[in-house]
């Protein structure tokens, strides 16, 4: 929101706009971190595939399978139903691979990476070493711990407490490494859960990833802590392409967190990403973003294009898998973390909260695709329009004949901050048996009057009664985020509306 | 949009050309600009997202197999009624047509022969005003082609409602084209009841001004028909639309509603129900654009659907920029009696006003086990039990509808569909 248009309404003091000025367009993690860079040329072609196939060590067959989809993505066409408008992307003018020069011989261990990469996400609060991560307190014994992997532009920069998880059989590192040491699972799983050819922004994805992260649950095993990855977009105009496949055998369980931001640039960037979950029997995955990129300044100068592909293939009986997302960056958010309930008894859950402040367009939701018996969804999604942005629900929920005594619950709830916003749901509903119950929900409204006097009644500033207000009405995503998450979470969603109240 | 079939489009042009010929200058002017209009925006296709869940072939194909229709009896309404016009075969059959107080019929054949006539500034006007921001262009080939139906022209209350009753015999492709003009003040109620043809394209244009009040109710019933219908109005200030739609047969039918709110505190409502059995396809397509503040929408549809019968719902509520103290509802359920038949929804909204209150809500599933029971257990032997239950299912769409009388003979008239079955 352009600060120049606060309006101070009545009991707003002149104290209260100045803190909202000064808070405007707060994005915490907008510092770059000057590294020495190695590129390739700028640009899209064969060379462009070959050339990251090769730096990442890939063998034969992997860059089969990339060149074949980067013939398939140059016959397809930019997908524009979508309620975002945004330039259009000229994928020549950037670059798709760059890592840091000190990366150039992988570091052996942890000791060994570059101290600026390590100062850079220990800036961002995601400290590399092999501690417990809780609010940057060392953790008593025993208490949760987090292994992380960061991806650092184009390239994995490290994965903690990989012999740890090695012990109880956890496969975690980077997709690069994956490739090159497991290629027998990768070759298995890859691609078939998001095919190649899926989508426009996926099949780009399948031709010029860079790394990622790899997660293996063997049979029976409760990952020992939780994982996580870090994506940090730090060079000027390059796109990041991501991907990240997890596997949960049979009986396994894991809790997968994932985190972004990259530095305030004028110029907008791509991250096109794919997320592939593969679930069997008995299986369950709880999968966290806080997606939080550069959302471009208050006129929509710079800023992230987010466009991602997140599927999840229940594909074992009892599997279950939880997505949840808070989405507050990006100035264009193209998203649809979806669950495929292919197994008998499977389930899918998905909580969301998309937060758009100032001119970001959010146009994200979940697909729900019951294809077995029993089978059970719930989506809740809370969609926050503020300033000039907009932001639009998209779901769909699909009861296939097979899926018999199925059910679904639906609630997608909008609230607008000011009148020049927009707030749109576009929920596609196809029930195609009897024994499945489809319920869909869907309101909107603007912050209630009679909160906010409430709230303010009792001293509190309007800004800080606006957040209180919005985070009661997230709620019940907030509560589904592992802890560490979760205040984090609610700490962003007050930051992003900073500026909102006019 | 490109013309899938061009071939057919310029078979039509060939036709509208005589048509033109041989109108008045009014006439002739909304024809030729309605058919430029649809030359240009082409036939639905089955890939349009506009079309997603009905395929637009029946009512695009020039050779359709159809079917030869039976005269259904509607008896229903036979004691409200006073004032009624007939259509036999897509033709006006009462050539005198009543004369009430408060308001003038008048027929569109005769009124498109004149160089000048009120209905210039409504026929073709709204239905274009309805073009964005989806395109609908057999609507707009309607607006070319039609050359029957009625123009009525309320100036004050109307005591009693008027009832356009069609009967349809042998294999007739009807294209019918009502213009409804409500004045301050005025109020009036239209009825539909029958089948224009064996595949029919009905058009219906409602201009009502400010404080102008417009009821509208239609009971439709065709078995093997293929009927598309679109209803155009503009909302004055402080008025009021409401329409109520019952189907209980017809092989497929595309009912398509686009209100335009452009007055403030005004309301409307859009309601239906049908009753699906077998070769079903019941489709629903409501548009409404809230363009004024303090108004208050409503839609509510329920489906009953059996043997694989297909029920559609696509219902949107845009409020634009400033339309605040916007009230909006949308509703529409399913209650699927058997394993094959199916339930399609996409509930739509589109807001960019603060100060609204929006909300949809959608549900589908079987009858309720328990309630079945419940009655069961009390002795209502089960096939009587699903009907009470039907009933109740659909008794929310039903108590849309202003009349208390006329929501009654509705109802009646469903209780004996029912039982008959």
């Amino acid at each position: 929101m352009v600060m120049d248009d606060v309006q101070v309404k009545d009991g707003v003091d002149a104290q209260t706009v100045d803190a909202v000025k000064a808070l405007s367009g707060a994005y915490k993690y907008g510092w770059n971190t000057e590294i020495e860079m190695e590129y390739a040329p700028k640009g899209l072609s064969e060379d462009i595939v070959r050339l990251i196939s090769s730096k990442n060590e890939e063998p034969e067959w992997m860059l089969d399978w990339r060149l074949a989809a980067y013939r398939r993505w140059l016959e397809m066409k930019e997908p524009d139903w979508a309620m975002v408008d945004y330039p259009k992307i000229d994928f020549q003018d950037q670059y798709y691979y760059a890592r840091p020069k000190s990366m150039e011989e992988k570091p052996k261990s942890l000791d060994d990476v570059d101290p600026k990469l390590l100062e850079t996400y220990k800036k961002l609060g995601i400290p590399l070493k092999e501690q417990a991560l809780l609010a940057g307190v060392e953790a008593p014994e025993g208490e949760r711990r987090v292994a992380v992997d960061a991806v650092f532009d184009s390239v994995s920069v490290g994965t903690t407490f990989q012999a740890e998880l090695m012990n109880a059989g956890v496969i975690f590192c980077s997709i690069s490494e994956a490739i090159r040491e497991h290629p027998e699972l990768v070759r298995k799983y890859l691609g078939t859960v998001v095919p190649v050819s899926d989508n426009y922004y996926a099949t780009l994805n399948c031709a010029v990833f860079s790394d990622g992260s790899f997660v293996y649950i063997p049979p029976g095993v409760r990952c020992p802590m939780e994982l996580s990855t870090y994506f940090r977009i730090n060079a000027e105009n390059t796109g990041q392409f991501e991907r990240t496949l997890i596997i949960a055998d049979k009986e396994s369980y894991v809790s997968y967190l994932e985190g972004c931001t990259a530095p305030q640039r004028d110029i907008a960037q791509l991250h096109a990403a794919v997320v592939e979950l593969v679930l069997l029997d008995d299986a369950e995955i709880k999968y966290s973003t806080v997606q939080n990129w550069y959302p471009g300044d208050e006129n929509g100068k710079g800023g992230i294009y987010n466009f991602v592909t997140k599927r999840a293939d229940c594909r074992g009986d009892r599997s279950k898998v939880m997505w949840t997302q808070v989405e507050t960056g990006s100035a264009v958010t193209w998203k649809y973390p979806s669950c495929v309930l292919r197994g008998d008894d499977s389930q899918g859950e998905f909580y969301s909260i998309a937060i758009a402040n100032n001119m970001q367009q959010a146009d994200t939701g979940t697909k729900m695709v019951h294809l077995g018996k029993n089978t059970k969804s719930r989506i809740v999604s809370k969609g926050i329009s503020a300033g000039k942005a907009q932001n639009t629900y998209r779901g769909l929920v699909s009861m296939h004949p097979k899926a018999k005594n199925s059910r679904n619950y639906t609630q997608c709830d909008s609230l607008l901050i000011g009148d020049k916003c927009g707030a749109h749901t576009v929920p596609y509903i196809e029930v195609k048996n009897n024994s499945s119950r489809v319920e869909h929900e869907a309101t909107t409204s603007k912050v209630d009057d009679d909160q906010l006097f409430y709230c303010r009644s009792r001293g509190m500033g309007e800004e800080d009664a606006v957040a209180l207000v919005v985070n009661g009405f997230c709620k019940e995503v907030l509560q589904a985020l592992p802890m560490e998450f979760a205040m984090e979470a609610q700490a962003l969603v007050a930051i992003s509306l900073e500026g909102s109240v006019g | 949009m490109v013309a899938s079939s061009p071939k057919v489009i310029s078979d039509r042009a060939l036709h509208d050309a005589e048509l033109i010929s041989n109108s008045g200058a009014w006439a002739k002017n909304a024809r030729q600009l309605a058919s430029a209009r649809a030359q240009e925006q082409g036939l639905p296709q089955r890939r349009d997202e506009y079309w997603k869940y009905t395929r637009p072939d029946v009512f695009v194909q020039k050779n359709v197999a159809l079917i030869p229709q039976a005269c259904p009896e509607i008896g229903i309404f036979a004691d409200q009624m006073k004032t009624e016009i007939v259509f036999e075969n897509a033709k006006l059959a009462t050539h005198h047509l009543p004369e009430i107080d408060n308001c003038k019929i008048e027929s569109l054949s005769n009124a498109s022969t004149l160089d000048l006539h009120w209905v210039q500034d409504i026929y073709g006007k709204l239905e274009l005003a309805g073009q964005k921001p989806v395109e609908r262009s057999l609507a707009a080939l309607n607006t070319a082609m039609a050359t029957e139906g009625l123009l009525v022209h309320a100036t004050g209350q109307v005591s009693s409602p008027i009832r356009i009753h069609s009967v349809s015999i042998g294999i007739t492709d009807a294209v019918i084209h009502h213009v409804v003009k409500v004045e301050a003040g005025a109020s009036v109620t239209l009825i539909e009841t029958g089948q224009y043809g064996a595949r029919s394209n009905v058009v219906i244009e409602v201009d009502v001004a400010d404080t102008g009040s417009f009821h509208h109710i239609r009971v439709q019933d065709g078995k093997e028909s293929h009927m598309l219908t679109h209803i155009f109005a503009s909302i004055g200030a402080d008025a009021k639309f409401k329409s109520f739609t019952l189907t209980t047969d017809g092989k497929m039918t595309r009912n398509e509603c686009i209100l335009d709110l452009v007055g403030d505190n005004s309301s409307v409502t859009v309601a239906g129900a049908c009753l699906g059995d077998s070769n079903f396809h019941h489709d629903d397509t409501v548009f409404i654009t809230h363009d004024a503040v303090n108004c208050e929408s409503r839609q509510v549809f329920k489906k009953v659907l059996r043997n694989g019968a297909v029920g559609v719902f696509q219902g949107k509520i845009l409020v634009k920029a400033g339309a605040q103290k916007t009230d909006g509802y949308q509703i529409s359920q399913s209650l699927l009696l058997d394993e094959d038949s199916q339930f399609l929804a996409k509930p739509e909204l589109e807001i960019y006003a603060d100060d609204v209150a929006c909300s949809h809500g959608s549900t589908s599933g079987a009858i309720d086990e328990e309630a079945l029971f419940y009655l069961r257990s009390r002795g209502v032997p089960e096939p009587k039990a699903v009907d009470l239950l039907t009933l109740s299912f659909i008794a929310q769409a039903i108590g849309e509808i202003e009349d208390p009388d006329l929501a009654q003979a509705i109802l009646s008239y469903l209780t004996d569909i029912l039982e008959a079955r």
